[in-house]
């Protein structure tokens, strides 16, 4: 369960989050949603470990480990995953390689047994087949040359690999077509279950028709403003972020 | 004051240390001679001179040569673990029970090879290399012949040497040639090369550079490549306290190719200089050199890299990157391209980086659960790549990718020592 308590935190002397209060328990996806700016990208970070996000107040705990104490790898260890909203190019590193030391460096922090070239191929080639990738997408490096959508395809393939307990998406919609869309979602979808948790962030309402939350929330000015169901995201996107959040105020 | 103004500087006391052992010599030699007499004009190379602008030799004015051990055979141990044969020189001398003779290459050993490329007048170190020279391997493939893979190597210890090698590769021959340089202790390895590569042979030449931390290497390597023939030249240099590797290659004729592709890593206080001179000097002539150093501590590295194109050389293509990686604020890359084109239809373009580690690559593979320290050892793995990449000889290609990683890891515990 992730417990978000009055987090407030400032990048380069900005505040950005002002007391976030969230809570998402076990099996449970939620939706953050809020217009630019609103410090959805920053909330991500700072869960997740970034340099340069300095936490000013307030708390964050994993299943009762308080998180913003851990290095990033340890919060991967612990369960975490981000999905980047602009997945980082790491040329010269081959992305097998890439994903079998990840995968094996958090099987390692978490005293279990690493896997070998052979059993992690047997892994990854079923994870590509389920999220209908190229085969070629594992012979690649990480991300080199990569569209917009395969990029997203390939967080997705990570998050598929590493089984998160608690994933946070970063708009991994943005510069999806609806077919790229619907392989995410699938994606992700079929990771949920009762120990899997997940954070969607978005901008639009269109993700949440395939991967349906069972909480919105909405992010202003770093403040989550109000909180509802699944029909949240259809009143946003009806009505707009202003009479929202002008609602809420 | 006046005691202390008379003193020779302290490199021409150094000079003046090699004239005196030539000195003793007991047989006259008219080639050595002539070397002797420009080593005594020229003495060794200094600052005023241009390619010596960022490469002191100053240090060797302090170093004590230790006593070569009697027995090598532990540094033997180190050698890569590649099945081929080998020759194998203990303080610049043939070593023929550590020596392993390749079939169907001719070798010679117990003389210096002088080639026919080196330039004494022009190289001082050249020049002292032929004045003192004892041995060398003298390496010739024939005519249509593959000669496989050929293992030379320098194990020392101690002392100041100078070993000789000239290597010829007929028409249409092949040679993968990997050159190791290993030792403990302090001493000077001086080698000069010379390489003759006629048309259609390929030799790919791949050099290892680990010297002992407190020792000095300074080589000179002269190619000349014919109509159509490759010389495929790949640098690893990790050792040695000073290290200078001068490459002059000329691309004579139609359609040579050379690449002199390079790795340099360096930490603490060393300094290497990787200087190299291409000159195509034929039309339709191909040079690449694609130069990494990855820079640690207070390590300084050098590359210089001139490409010539004479008024025949028409449609030269040249490519010259230098890129560094600086893990320390105290670490230096001086990097120098210089081209001169006398032909007016030509390819040629260079470029430097300089650059630390990325952050966002490093929070991307922190994020997915992999640890800073091999973060960062995948990074610079990453940062090599492109010079690694290209290695054909699989077994030399891990061998070098172990002793890289064995580098990290040695970083790594220094600085995780001084935190």
């Amino acid at each position: 369960m992730l417990e978000i308590k009055g987090l407030t935190a400032c990048v380069e002397d900005k505040e950005i989050l002002k007391g976030i209060d969230l809570v998402v328990p076990d099996g449970q996806v939620h939706a953050i949603m809020g217009p630019n700016g609103s410090g959805k990208s920053t909330l991500s970070y700072v869960l997740s470990g970034r340099e340069g996000y300095t936490v000013t107040g307030g708390s964050a705990t994993f299943d009762g480990q308080d998180l913003l104490t851990l290095e990033p790898e340890q919060r991967a260890a612990a369960g975490l995953f981000l999905a980047f909203q602009y997945p980082v190019e790491l040329p010269g590193v081959n992305n097998a390689n890439f994903l079998r030391t990840a995968l094996n460096a958090i099987r390692r922090a978490r005293g279990e047994a690493e896997l070998d070239a052979v059993q992690f191929l047997k892994l990854a080639r079923a994870a590509i087949k389920r999220l209908s990738m190229a085969d070629d997408m594992l012979k690649r490096q990480v991300n080199v040359g990569f569209s917009g959508g395969e990029k997203k395809r390939n967080e997705v393939l990570q998050m598929g690999i590493l089984r998160p307990r608690l994933a946070i998406l970063d708009e991994t919609d943005s510069g999806l077509d609806i077919d790229a869309l619907k392989i995410v979602a699938d994606g992700v979808n079929a990771l949920r279950g009762p120990e899997f948790s997940a954070l969607v962030i978005t901008h639009y309402q269109r993700l949440l028709d395939y991967i349906v939350p069972d909480r919105v929330h909405v992010l202003a000015k770093g403040r989550i403003v109000r909180s509802g169901g699944p029909e949240l995201a259809l009143e946003l996107e009806a009505t707009g972020y202003a009479a929202v959040i002008a609602e809420a105020a | 004051m006046s005691a202390a103004a008379k003193k020779p500087a302290p490199l021409e006391a150094v000079a003046g240390a090699f004239l005196a052992r030539y000195e003793a010599r007991a047989e006259p030699d008219a080639a050595r001679a002539q070397a002797a007499d420009l080593f005594r004009t020229g003495g060794l190379p200094g600052p005023r001179e241009e390619p010596w602008h960022y490469t002191t030799l100053r240090p060797l004015a302090d170093a004590v040569f230790d006593t070569p051990h009697t027995d090598a055979s532990d540094l033997l141990a180190r050698l890569p673990g590649i099945a081929a044969p080998r020759l194998v020189f203990v303080q610049g001398r043939f070593c023929p029970g550590f020596s392993v003779l390749p079939a169907g290459i001719t070798v010679r050993t117990g003389a210096p090879a002088w080639g026919t490329l080196a330039r004494p007048a022009l190289e001082k170190l050249v020049a002292l290399n032929s004045m003192l020279a004892e041995d060398g391997a003298d390496i010739e493939v024939a005519d249509g012949v593959d000669g496989g893979t050929l293992v030379l190597a320098s194990l020392a210890s101690g002392g100041a040497f100078h070993p000789r090698h000239a290597i010829r590769l007929g028409r249409s021959a092949r040679l993968t040639l990997i050159e190791v340089n290993l030792g403990t202790g302090t001493y000077l390895n001086n080698p000069v090369f010379s390489v003759s590569v006629a048309e259609d042979a390929i030799l790919t030449h791949l050099r290892q550079q680990t010297e002992a931390p407190d020792a000095f290497h300074l080589s000179t390597l002269y190619a000349e490549i014919a109509a159509r023939g490759t010389y495929d030249g790949f640098l690893l240099t990790l050792g040695a306290r000073l290290a200078r590797m001068e490459v002059h290659a000329r691309l004579a004729g139609e359609k040579a190719v050379a690449h002199l592709n390079a790795a340099q890593l360096l930490g603490g206080s060393q300094h290497a200089d990787f200087t190299t001179v291409v000159t195509h000097d034929a039309p339709a002539t191909t040079s690449r050199q694609t130069v990494k150093n990855v820079l640690t501590g207070r390590a300084r590295g050098v590359f210089q890299g001139k490409i010539q194109v004479s008024r025949i050389a028409q449609k030269t293509d040249g490519y010259q990157m230098n890129q560094a990686l600086l893990l320390s604020a105290e670490a230096e890359i001086d990097s120098k391209p210089q081209l001169e084109i006398y032909a007016d239809d030509v390819k040629c373009s260079h470029g430097a980086t300089v650059g630390e580690l990325d952050a966002d690559q490093l929070f991307y593979l922190r994020s997915r659960g992999v640890p800073e320290a091999e973060a960062r050892s995948i990074l610079v793995r990453a940062f090599l790549d492109e010079a690694l990449d290209p290695i054909a000889h699989e077994g030399a290609r891990e061998a070098m990718e172990g002793m890289i990683a064995a580098w990290w890891d040695g970083q790594t515990g220094v600085q995780g020592g001084a935190a």
